[in-house]
Parts: structure tokens; C-alpha cells; sequence
């Protein structure tokens, strides 16, 4: 029977007894019956996205009932987003994996028989061996997102392949990382981001969607801002929900930021209104930026972004006016136009005028933290060929999926043969997805450690059925807020079915390829309790309770005594970039222009809901039930001129005539004439997916191509023009 | 004598849902039915909009139209305001939600009777807030004693100019709307 909580609470009623049916026919006079009986609640921190929020899980008997916020953990406070309560919604997901299965059909048919794990493992083993014989063993690449990445990165180290690579770098947020690395010598990220959002009196968001990206702890801060007066900017083509709670919103032209960005520098410059103090103590590169700026005005950017001239100063001055306690927020997702780490360095260099970093409302310094590391107790063998994940760029920080794709394909610099994917749905997460497929052709072996049947497990020859965030210990994660801690996960319930945890899957598969030397521990706890030990941590009090702060790491802001390190070259913050200036890049951010859609076309802009974590959650039931389609936004004039009425059927068409799902328009004042939006995800081609299969629209189908990032090789996303089309 | 109201200040919210479906576990709503939700309702003209996010629930009506029209007495008035359904006197005739003017309620189809908002008044009993007030992202859902002139919904009816959802209806509700746009500063 598939376990839904209705039938569940039938189970229920009908265990208690006749006595309690006879009393009342009603579901709760039976639930409460069994709600007596061995009730535990058990910490651990949540992964139905990325920001890892603690969480108190509700146990009754065996079953997983309800999930809670933790109130000590500082991502969550108390409180847990819809994603986050919605976690049993996956955990008794009866389209979820069972057991291992190998593909007994051509591949993306959805043939499969199922296997034993012992069988799951020597059908790799055989694969892996004969690509180890005639290629060697880089050419096994692996895919990875989330706490599972980890232990398959681990088995990739002990097999001897260097090509990791990981969706979150090139197909989000590694410009951003790449670009206030070369500014500040640090990224603005931490467990959380370091924005001080809640102090900040004034913020500008550039395109982030705050809201409709739902991260704990970052939108309590968010609305704690509103709430204590900060004074809100936001540039967006679109009305979003953080755009309605902005005093000013800049509805600029999609692809001109960068143009906007400069006048701002230009306009603190030359009305002075940055932090002399800050920049001669910190800076270098001043005067260089300031040439490099001059001609930028803000009429010339009124014209590149279709922006009035006086909003772009009134703004801007606002910032000034209120430094150094303000922010210009970095951002999240980053993957816009291909001249993405130039927007970051932009956004970078005016945080640094305006005195934010390391200042109260601005970008926080990280917690003081120094634990020691784990003696490593195995060498790993060193790979004989590079990684081929860096691809050719001169600023890469981690390995770039759509490079790996490339040489899956062209097999140069040499072949890859073998995909491991955990975790991340590529055919979903990759544009372009055609390309995915025939990269797919030229391989001999799929392998898929995942949880539900999504578009990509679709494509394995051996699908390996992995345990969820409740059913399985992750290694001690130290969370780093303001203030930093340390906390657990571990099992609410036991593992459903025939499935296991990545870490035993990845230990397990070092054991059958013969790496049995490389396995560093026999059980992850145990592993988790030598670390606790080493770090002074009481592991059976952090299992009750979920969080332990780590004394005396509070040091958010700048003081006499907290002085912020910069480590780029020259230890300062660096306005002129010398380091792009040596590998020829603009050492200073210049403008480009990127093209636009033509007449009867339209940008393809994409985003987030609060209660989807991308493709990941939208087969859960009790998410689905707030969130099954993404209706197409789309201009109020150009949808009357088009004869298009709000919730008509649509589809989209690609620059390659590939056309969408049909679908539904929102028909909206909140987004300008020349783009359309949807929400990321939606339209799975998995039949196993019943709730979500063939709902909405693939925005990641549309994707017919994308702009590389010369800096740092991740790729542009909003480079995109789809038509609209009237479905019957 | 406790007097229960809810406050919400518009202006913290996201409309991110938490609510509900903490509202959907918690009080294990059936699939595809809700005991609260969130509006979002756009005024104007591109560039120039607001935007409205109004979360919604049972009203806990003082003048309260479902336990006028329940012809059992199913539905009734707690002493401390709080709006209840006896699921044992329910015969399922719906009066009460063709009586309710803010589509407050749903019949539970399983089972037969009508439902909707409690409060989480099983939760108030061991002293804990409503889940979805528990756990708003934004704490922009309030809830308290308007009894205790000192508790913060008291403190923000007192601060601000607050509505209801159809104050002409007469129905009295004890949940308040405060900052219905973020002040344009």
C-alpha cells in the first residue's frame, strides 16, 4: 500500500482498537490513540535545499510525523520554510528509488530491472575496470551536489580522477565567488551569506529574489531589515517580492547592469561620496579605477539600461548618504550573461567604496574559528593527467560541468567514459540539454546515486538508490554565522526500503574496486565522534540537541583590535585588479553589450519559487500542492496586443524551434515588454515522477545555448530569446 | 478571561508559505485543502505597482456567521474567542461555509465534517503559538491575548491603524491587518 499520512492515520485509527472507533468515526479521536505511544523528537539540520537549516523531528513509533525549526541553530532560528516542513513529503515519497537498478532498455527508455547492490556494484566494476584499461582513470568524471558530493569525491580521489564538478560553481553562484576573491581576496560567503541584512540601512538587490529564493536565516534577516527601517533598492526587469518591498525599484533593461554599476562607481567618485578613511587604509588601485570610470554618467547609462537618469542618481546617493552601514547586496545565482565575474567585481568595488565590508549593516567579517584538522590517515594516489573540469580559464575555482560535457563529447583533451552523477538533476541543470544527451551517446557508463527518478537518473545504466537527509548521518558540519557552532546530522528514522547512505555507497565502491585502503572509517559516526572529541565537542550532548556554538567567535565588524585580511596579492582590497591585468582581462570592469531579442521575441528569464528547491522537490506531494505549475510571466500590453488573457495555454519556442510543454501565462504588470519569466524545474520528462511528470515548462529545454565567462568558465544563462505561442 | 486575536503586518510578508504548510503538518489538513493561504494582489500600472501579500485564515468571528447558520451546534464560540467544530455534532451540511464569508472552510471529505482553523488551540493548551505563527519566516503573523493590554498584539492595534477582511459584514474578526504596503520612505 503506498503510505500516504491519510492512509496512515486510517492505519491508526483502525490499530487503536474498535473501542475508539466506536467512540467516534473520526480520524483524530483515532491518531490520538497512537500519539501516546513512544513519541521522540530528534535533531538534525535539513537538506530539502542548500541552506541546511536545523530541525527538530517529530518520531512516533518509526515514522517521521512533523518537522520543526531548531531554535538554537542560527540558520533556522525556530522556524522552517515550506521546503523544510514539507521533508516527509520526500521521505515517504512512493515514487521515490527502492532498490539499485540496471537499465535493461536503450538508455532514457526507462527500461530498468532490479538488482542487489552486490550485483549494482560488479556491473560498475566490470565498466569501470575496462575504461580504466583503455583510457585510464581520469576518465571517470563526477557530477556532485549537496552532502553526498563529498564522500563520491572522496571514492573519485582514491579511484585517481581529478574531474569533479559541481552544478552550484558554473551554473550559479561562481562568478560571484571568483569575483570578490579577486577584490577582497575572500568570497562573501559562509553556511550563510554574510550580509547583514537586518542592520543595513540601505540595500540594493540587484536581481536577487529574495522571497521567492527561500533561504532561512538570509530572509528573517531580509524582512528584520524592512521591519527596523533599511531602505530598499532593487534592480530588476521584473516586480518581484522583494521589488514590492523596496522604496525604489529600477525595472532596468536584462543584460545592461553592468552599465548601471559603472555610473554608480562613477557618481561615488566624483560627488565623493566614498569612504576616504576605508579606501587609504585598505585600497589599492584607486586612481586607476577612477580613470577608468570617468566617461560612464548617468545619462550615458540612463540610455544603456532604458533607467531614468534621476533614479540612477537619487539611488545611488541614497547608498552614499547612509555608508558605511549599507549593502549592495553580491547576490546568489550568478550565471546571467557570460560577463559575470565583471558584474561581480562591479558590485565588489562598490562595496568597497562605500565602506561596507566588515562594517555594521554591510558584509560581516567570518567567524573566528580554529579547529584542528583530523590527522588524514590515507594518501590518496595523484592522478597522472590534470583535471579537464577547469577547462582553459585563467581564474576557475572549481570544476565546470559544461566542460566535462565538452570533452565527454570532442574526447580531448582526453576521452571521459564514465559519468557519476549525485545529487544534481543535469538535465535539468545543464542548458542545452540536446548537448547533455549526446555527450550521454558517448559514454559507457551512467551512474545515478540519487533519490527520486528525476530526468537524469532517467538516463543511468545503474541507478544506485541513496538515503535522504533523515535517514542517514552527514559528516559535522560547522556552521558558520556570525556567531559559528557546530552541528549534527543524523538518522530521525530508519533507511525506507533497500536504500543506503552516499558515504557507505562510496565506501562500498572503493571495497569493490579494490580500494579497500583507502576507506577511512568503518562507520561515519565513528568518524563523527573522533572530530567531536578532537574538537572538544560533547558528541551524545550535540545528538541531543543538535547545535553547539563555539565559544568567542564573534567578531562581525571591523574594530581597532579586528582588523579584516585581504588575501589578494598585494593584502589589500584591490579596485584595479593586477591579477586580471596579467592575464589580459579588463582589470577594471568594462561594459559590453550583449544582444537583444529580436521583434516577436522575448528574453528568457527564470527564478525561483519559495516552496521548489529547482527540479529536486516537485514530485513531494505537499509541495506540489502549493506549487504545480509555472504560469509564464508575461507584459500586460504586449499580451493584450497578442490577444493573450491571464491562465491562457501557451508553449514556448526555443532559438532552435524547440518548442515546450503547453503551459500557462500569468498575465502581469511585474515584468517588462522584452523578457518573459518562469520559475525553474518544472516539465519533468520522468514518467516515475507521476505528480510532477510533464508539468509546467522546462525553462532549461529553452536554453539552446550559453555565454562562457572568459574569466572563470561559468556559463551564462539569460542569453536566451524564446517566442510565445497561443495553444488551443 | 484570555481573548485570542491574531495581527498580521503585511508589510514583513514574503509570501513564502511556510504558513501553510506548517499549518497542512501540523494539523494534518487533507491533501489539496487549506486552513490558511496567501494572497498576492498587484495594483497599478507597470512601472508604477504595489503589491499586497495577505495572508488569510478563519476570522474567529466575535459576531461569527457559521455558528449562527450551524443547525446542530457543531459550531460554536469558546469563551476565549476561538471559533471550534464539535466533529462529533457535525453532519456535514455545509451551512457553515455557505454562511462564511471568508471561504474559511472545508468539509473533510474522508471523514464528513467540517474544518478549518483552530488556532492550533491543541498547541495554545501546552503554551506553544499557532505552527503557522511559529515558524513565519517573516514574523509578520502575530498572535496573542488582546486581554493583556501589555502583549504584543495589543501593543501593535494600539500602533498602527489596523482592518479586517469585510468589516461591513458586521462579522467582527479577531484577525487584524497592520502595514498593508511597506512604507515608501
Amino acid at each position: 500500500m503506498a503510505i500516504s499520512r491519510r492512509n496512515f492515520l486510517k492505519c491508526a485509527a483502525l490499530t487503536a482498537g474498535g473501542a475508539v472507533l466506536a467512540e467516534s468515526p473520526f480520524v483524530r479521536a483515532g491518531a490520538k490513540a497512537v500519539i501516546k505511544k513512544d513519541i521522540r523528537y530528534v535533531p538534525s539540520f535539513c537538506e530539502m535545499c542548500f541552506w541546511r537549516c536545523g530541525l527538530i523531528a517529530k518520531v512516533e513509533g518509526d515514522r517521521l510525523v512533523k518537522l520543526d525549526g531548531n531554535p538554537l541553530h542560527p540558520q533556522s532560528r525556530g522556524r522552517l520554510c515550506a521546503k523544510g516542513q514539507s521533508g516527509m513529503g520526500l521521505l515517504y515519497d512512493k515514487d521515490r528509488l527502492k532498490t539499485p537498478l540496471i537499465r535493461t532498455g536503450k538508455r532514457g527508455d526507462g527500461k530498468y530491472r532490479k538488482a542487489s547492490w552486490n550485483e549494482a556494484y560488479s556491473y560498475i566494476a566490470e565498466k569501470l575496470t575496462a575504461i580504466r584499461k583503455k583510457y585510464g582513470p581520469e576518465s571517470v568524471a563526477l557530477f556532485a551536489h549537496g552532502s553526498g558530493g563529498a564522500y563520491m569525491g572522496n571514492f573519485m580521489e582514491a579511484w585517481g580522477s581529478p574531474n569533479h564538478s559541481h552544478p552550484s560553481y558554473a551554473q550559479c553562484l561562481g562568478a560571484r565567488e571568483v569575483a570578490f576573491t579577486l577584490t577582497f581576496g575572500q568570497g562573501p560567503a559562509s553556511t550563510a551569506e554574510r550580509y547583514d541584512m537586518a542592520n543595513s540601512r540601505v540595500m540594493a538587490l540587484f536581481g536577487s529574489h529574495l522571497g521567492e529564493n527561500m533561504h532561512n536565516s538570509h530572509i528573517q534577516d531580509f524582512v528584520d531589515g524592512l521591519g527596523n527601517g533599511t531602505k530598499l533598492i532593487v534592480i530588476d526587469p521584473r516586480y518581484s517580492t522583494a521589488a514590492t518591498k523596496s522604496s525604489m525599484w529600477l525595472p532596468i533593461k536584462p543584460g545592461t547592469d553592468i552599465a548601471l554599476i559603472l555610473a554608480w562607481i562613477n557618481i561615488v567618485i566624483k560627488e565623493n561620496w566614498y569612504d576616504h578613511d576605508y579606501i587609504a587604509k585598505y585600497a589599492i588601485g584607486f586612481k586607476e579605477l577612477k580613470e577608468a570610470v570617468k566617461n560612464y554618467t548617468p545619462e550615458w547609462a540612463a540610455k544603456k539600461t532604458d533607467l531614468p537618469k534621476h533614479q540612477i542618481v537619487e539611488a545611488i546617493r541614497e547608498l552614499g548618504r547612509y555608508k558605511p552601514n549599507v549593502l549592495v547586496h553580491p547576490g546568489r545565482h550568478y550565471s546571467w550573461y557570460g560577463d559575470d565575474t565583471q558584474r561581480g567585481r562591479g558590485l565588489a568595488i562598490l562595496n568597497a567604496l562605500l565602506g561596507t565590508w566588515g562594517r555594521k549593516g554591510g558584509i560581516w567579517l567570518p567567524p573566528k574559528v580554529n579547529l584542528a584538522k583530523l590527522k588524514k590517515k590515507i594518501k590518496y594516489p595523484k592522478p597522472k593527467r590534470d583535471s579537464l573540469a577547469y577547462g582553459d580559464y585563467p581564474f576557475s575555482s572549481a570544476g565546470i560541468t559544461t566542460e566535462v560535457r565538452q570533452a565527454t563529447i570532442s574526447g580531448k583533451p582526453y576521452p571521459i567514459k564514465a559519468w557519476f552523477v549525485i545529487g544534481t538533476n543535469l538535465m535539468k541543470t545543464m542548458p542545452a540539454p540536446e548537448i547533455t544527451k549526446k555527450a550521454i551517446d558517448n559514454l559507457d557508463l551512467v551512474v545515478n546515486i540519487d533519490l527520486m527518478p528525476t530526468d537524469m537518473v532517467m538516463m543511468s545504466d545503474v541507478i544506485l538508490p541513496a538515503a535522504s537527509y533523515l535517514e542517514r548521518h552527514d559528516d559535522l558540519a560547522v556552521v558558520t554565522q556570525k556567531n559559528a557552532g557546530i552541528a549534527i546530522r543524523q538518522p530521525v528514522v530508519k533507511p525506507w526500503k533497500d536504500v543506503k547512505p552516499a558515504w557507505l555507497i562510496a565506501n562500498e565502491l572503493c571495497a569493490k574496486m579494490g580500494l579497500g585502503k583507502y576507506i577511512e572509517y568503518k562507520t561515519l559516526e565513528e568518524h563523527m565522534r573522533e572530530k567531536a572529541k578532537l574538537w572538544n565537542i560533547d558528541y551524545d550532548k550535540l545528538s541531543r540537541v543538535g547545535y553547539i556554538p563555539i565559544p568567542d567567535s564573534y567578531h562581525p565588524y571591523i574594530t581597532e583590535k579586528n582588523q579584516p585580511k585581504f588575501d589578494t596579492d598585494s593584502k589589500k582590497i584591490e579596485l584595479y585588479s593586477s591579477a586580471l591585468d596579467d592575464e589580459d582581462m579588463d582589470p577594471v570592469p568594462r561594459y559590453t553589450h550583449h544582444r537583444e531579442p529580436p521583434a516577436g521575441s522575448f528574453r528568457l528569464i527564470y527564478g525561483r519559487s519559495p516552496v521548489q528547491t529547482f527540479s529536486r522537490s516537485i514530485n513531494n506531494k505537499w509541495l506540489w500542492e502549493l506549487k504545480n505549475d509555472n504560469a509564464v510571466w508575461l507584459n500586460a500590453d504586449i499580451a493584450r496586443q497578442m490577444g493573450i488573457k491571464n491562465g491562457d495555454k501557451i508553449s514556448l519556442i526555443n532559438e532552435k524551434g524547440g518548442k515546450s510543454n503547453v503551459g500557462r501565462v500569468k498575465v502581469t504588470e511585474r515584468i517588462r515588454k522584452d523578457c518573459v519569466y518562469l520559475i525553474h524545474g518544472f516539465g519533468s520528462t520522468s514518467k516515475r515522477m507521476t505528480m510532477a511528470y510533464g508539468r509546467g515548462i522546462d525553462d532549461t529545454q529553452m536554453m539552446t545555448h550559453y555565454a562562457t565567462d572568459p574569466i572563470c568558465g561559468t556559463n551564462g544563462l539569460r542569453v536566451n530569446f524564446v517566442k510565445l505561442l497561443k495553444e488551443s | 478571561m484570555k481573548h485570542y486575536a491574531m495581527v498580521i503586518d503585511q508589510s514583513r510578508c514574503v509570501g513564502c508559505m511556510a504558513c501553510i504548510a506548517a499549518c497542512v503538518q501540523e494539523n494534518q489538513v487533507p491533501f489539496e485543502n487549506f486552513r490558511t493561504r496567501v494572497l498576492e494582489i498587484t495594483k497599478g500600472k507597470f512601472p508604477e505597482l504595489r503589491t499586497e501579500f495577505r495572508p488569510e485564515l478563519c476570522n474567529h468571528c466575535d459576531n461569527a456567521p457559521c455558528v449562527m447558520a450551524c443547525p446542530t451546534g457543531a459550531s460554536y464560540k469558546r469563551e476565549d474567542g476561538i471559533v471550534m467544530i464539535d466533529r462529533d455534532k457535525c453532519v456535514g451540511c455545509k451551512a457553515c461555509i455557505a454562511a462564511c464569508p471568508y471561504d474559511a472552510r472545508y468539509i473533510n471529505e474522508e471523514y464528513g465534517f467540517a474544518d478549518k482553523c483552530t488556532f492550533c488551540l491543541h498547541r495554545l493548551k501546552k503554551d506553544l503559538e499557532p505552527a503557522c505563527v511559529a515558524t513565519c519566516i517573516g514574523k509578520s503573523r502575530i498572535f496573542g491575548d488582546l486581554s493583556d493590554r501589555d502583549s504584543e498584539v495589543s501593543r501593535l492595534l494600539a500602533e498602527n491603524e489596523s482592518r479586517v477582511r469585510l468589516k461591513a459584514a458586521g462579522t467582527k474578526p479577531r484577525v487584524f491587518y497592520i502595514k498593508r504596503y511597506p512604507t515608501k520612505k
